[in-house]
């Protein structure tokens, strides 16, 4: 499986320019960069009607290595800078890389905002709970309690739950998943690209080197067991009985509303009543 | 044949022209509404901004007419993602402006410091209020001089175009447009809180006078286009996402390609080519007017609306028959300084008034330090109202 699967994404990487990449040995973000081409490759998707655009930060380095339109940002200006694009070239498959601190910290007001436009673009959020890049600062999603460097004795901060503020912002699609579901993932990134409106898909990824070290989470695939064995997916929370439920994160689509008018074509509509207006008045 | 008598003739050939033309050419117009109808004049197709006075007028005017021109409008949520938008859809092809005033444009600085290192075409107008923060957003200022140039961290040029009457605010909103697309850069375009909102009647260019630039396109196969790829004037074609040349852009330090690097050679190329590609076309950007200065003794440097005081006070001295003159930049960054030095050369005494507490004046003053006998007097106010033609005529009395 891993020769075909290899084969699919070396197709959509630029080889000669940017390896090594950045990425420390055992995140999982080269994971999720893995589901993310494979869904493209699945739906098809010409190359050249994907755009790409990250923010800052470890995730966000993603753009480099896949031969497609590729933007690498501001720190937690992606959304915006999408929009822009998405908003002149409608025809144009948007896909937002950001980081659980470049989308809901500096960037909270764009990610709430382009939920309420409800603007067709793919919003995938690797959420490692940590700043990956500026050396291990806790972020909007580290958890209670949980070390960072900015907070030595214990972070006094509730978490977000990402997929709730996107859901209370008005996101037409949003779901979650962890890394270690890697072809979840990719079905996930499907539905998400295929999905018309604001989709927000919250990928969970471990990160070993710094969050994991400060927190005595273990090794690498320590921290992926951890997700494995500390989620459940939609499908079969009501099968469960509560007691398996509880503290568990729960992965799968968790809403999605596809009666929702997406903004490009609100804006296409305004022009084209317009135009006939005119065209009558003429 | 002296300015007067050219300005003479220009005005000549402006009355002839409206008698040729229909009177509808002549419209009573606001600043800020020329800025948005020159802006669709030069093919402005999108705009991002957020409301902020006294700039409001030019995102509403284009939220009424660029539907209609198939452009795309939109209101984000603030001004960062406006500017942001802005070159989103730059890269994409569009022409991109957002308008906004000082604290916007504060807000706005690491985006402009985005597009001038990722080389992305787009147009920035900061209709000034009076500062620091609030301030007086109904007032006239001419504060944020310093923040145009300087308000971006790191190290790049800037242009900056700086009108005095609402007409030249239309040809100098087309010349914004042009220069951004010609350098790949923001290029931002000051106007006073007085002239945004001022009506004065004017007649409009004629469009077929203007030469409407629009950005290289490249003309290689995708896998040879460099996305700074440079020729002698550091000018290079710009390729639009979605139209099969899959570029990467990043605010990183980056290579020809685009792509980020820690290379210090790949790193000085790229910052001389930022700094190159403006100050070897310092005389294709720097514009300025010299009025009445052939044999001035006494010169007025001012800027805007100031200019007009100015230039008031400079007519009543001349009828008393004193040898007084003003130099006016259209382009106050990069500096004009080759005019600066030969008027500093040519006078006894410069006057600069300024609706703040000492921007431009320090320029002026830098350009000085070889010359002993140099004498600049300042006119500042940084109350909310104008420095009128009587003030300035009053201080060019004190040394005559």
């Amino acid at each position: 499986m891993s020769g075909v699967s290899q084969k699919v994404v070396h197709q959509y990487l630029r080889h000669n320019k940017k390896f090594p990449n950045v990425w420390c040995a055992g995140c999982s973000i080269g994971i999720v960069l893995g589901s993310v081409i494979r869904a493209i490759a699945e739906l098809q998707i010409p190359k050249d009607d994907i755009m790409m655009v990250s923010g800052i930060g470890c995730s966000s380095r993603m753009p480099v290595y896949v031969d497609f339109n590729s933007l690498h940002t501001l720190h937690g200006r992606p959304i915006p800078f999408a929009t822009g694009i998405k908003l002149f070239k409608p025809h144009m498959k948007v896909i937002v890389i950001t980081g659980d601190g470049d989308a809901t910290a500096i960037g909270g007001n764009h990610f709430i905002h382009g939920a309420r436009r409800n603007i067709d673009m793919t919003v995938i959020v690797i959420n490692n709970n940590i700043y990956g890049m500026t050396g291990g600062q806790y972020s909007p999603t580290t958890p209670s309690g949980d070390i960072a460097t900015t907070c030595p004795h214990g972070n006094i901060d509730p978490p977000f739950d990402i997929c709730q503020l996107a859901i209370g912002a008005g996101a037409s699609f949003v779901a979650r998943t962890t890394a270690f579901h890697s072809l979840e993932t990719q079905n996930l990134v499907k539905d998400a690209i295929n999905h018309s409106g604001y989709s927000v898909l919250e990928v969970l990824s471990a990160c070993p080197v710094i969050y994991g070290r400060l927190n005595k989470k273990g090794n690498a695939s320590r921290m992926m067991e951890h997700m494995r064995d500390n989620s459940i997916s939609i499908k079969a929370v009501d099968k469960l009985p509560a007691e398996k439920v509880e503290n568990k994160v729960i992965r799968g689509i968790l809403k999605q509303d596809t009666n929702m008018p997406e903004f490009t074509a609100r804006y296409t509509q305004l022009v084209e009543s317009l135009r006939e207006k005119a065209d009558k008045e003429a | 044949m002296s300015t007067e008598e050219k300005k003479e003739k220009k005005e000549k050939k402006v009355i002839t022209q409206t008698e040729a033309e229909p009177p509808k050419k002549w419209v009573l117009m606001q600043g800020n509404e020329a800025v948005a109808k020159a802006a669709l004049e030069v093919g402005l197709n999108f705009f991002a901004g957020y409301p902020i006075t006294p700039s409001t007028e030019i995102a509403e005017i284009l939220a009424q007419e660029m539907p209609m021109k198939n452009g795309a409008y939109i209101q984000m949520e603030d001004e960062i993602a406006s500017i942001c938008a802005v070159i989103g859809a730059s890269l994409a092809g569009a022409k991109a402006m957002t308008a906004t005033s000082g604290p916007g444009f504060s807000l706005m600085q690491e985006g402009i410091g985005f597009a001038k290192m990722t080389e992305t075409p787009c147009v920035v107008v900061n209709v000034q209020r009076a500062g620091p923060s609030t301030g007086l957003p109904t007032k006239p200022s001419q504060g944020d001089m310093m923040q145009s140039r300087w308000g971006s961290h790191g190290d790049a040029p800037a242009i900056v175009l700086y009108p005095d009457s609402v007409r030249e605010t239309y040809e100098l909103t087309i010349r914004a447009f042009n220069l951004s697309e010609k350098y790949r850069t923001c290029v931002v375009l000051l106007l006073d809180e007085v002239l945004g909102h001022m009506r004065e009647a004017v007649c409009l260019p004629d469009m077929s006078k203007f030469r409407i630039v629009n950005r290289l396109k490249p003309t290689v196969p995708p896998e040879w286009y460099k996305h700074y790829d440079e020729d002698q004037k550091y000018l290079s074609p710009l390729a639009s996402y979605g139209e099969g040349y899959r570029f990467h852009v990043t605010g990183l330090a980056h290579d020809v390609y685009g792509f980020p690097t820690n290379k210090p050679v790949e790193i000085a190329t790229m910052m001389k080519r930022l700094k190159k590609k403006i100050t070897q076309n310092i005389r294709d950007i720097v514009q300025i007017e010299k009025f009445m200065m052939e044999d001035a003794k006494v010169a007025v440097f001012a800027v805007g609306i100031l200019a007009r005081s100015a230039k008031s006070a400079v007519l009543a001295l001349r009828k008393e028959g004193f040898q007084v003159g003003l130099l006016r930049p259209l382009t106050i960054w990069p500096f004009p300084d080759d005019a600066v030095r030969k008027m500093l050369k040519n006078v006894d005494t410069v006057i600069v008034p300024e609706l703040n507490q000492g921007q431009l004046v320090h320029e002026v003053e830098r350009l000085t330090k070889d010359k002993e006998d140099s004498d600049i007097k300042k006119i500042q106010k940084a109350n909310g109202e104008l420095i009128t033609p009587n003030e300035i005529y009053k201080k060019i009395k004190e040394v005559l």
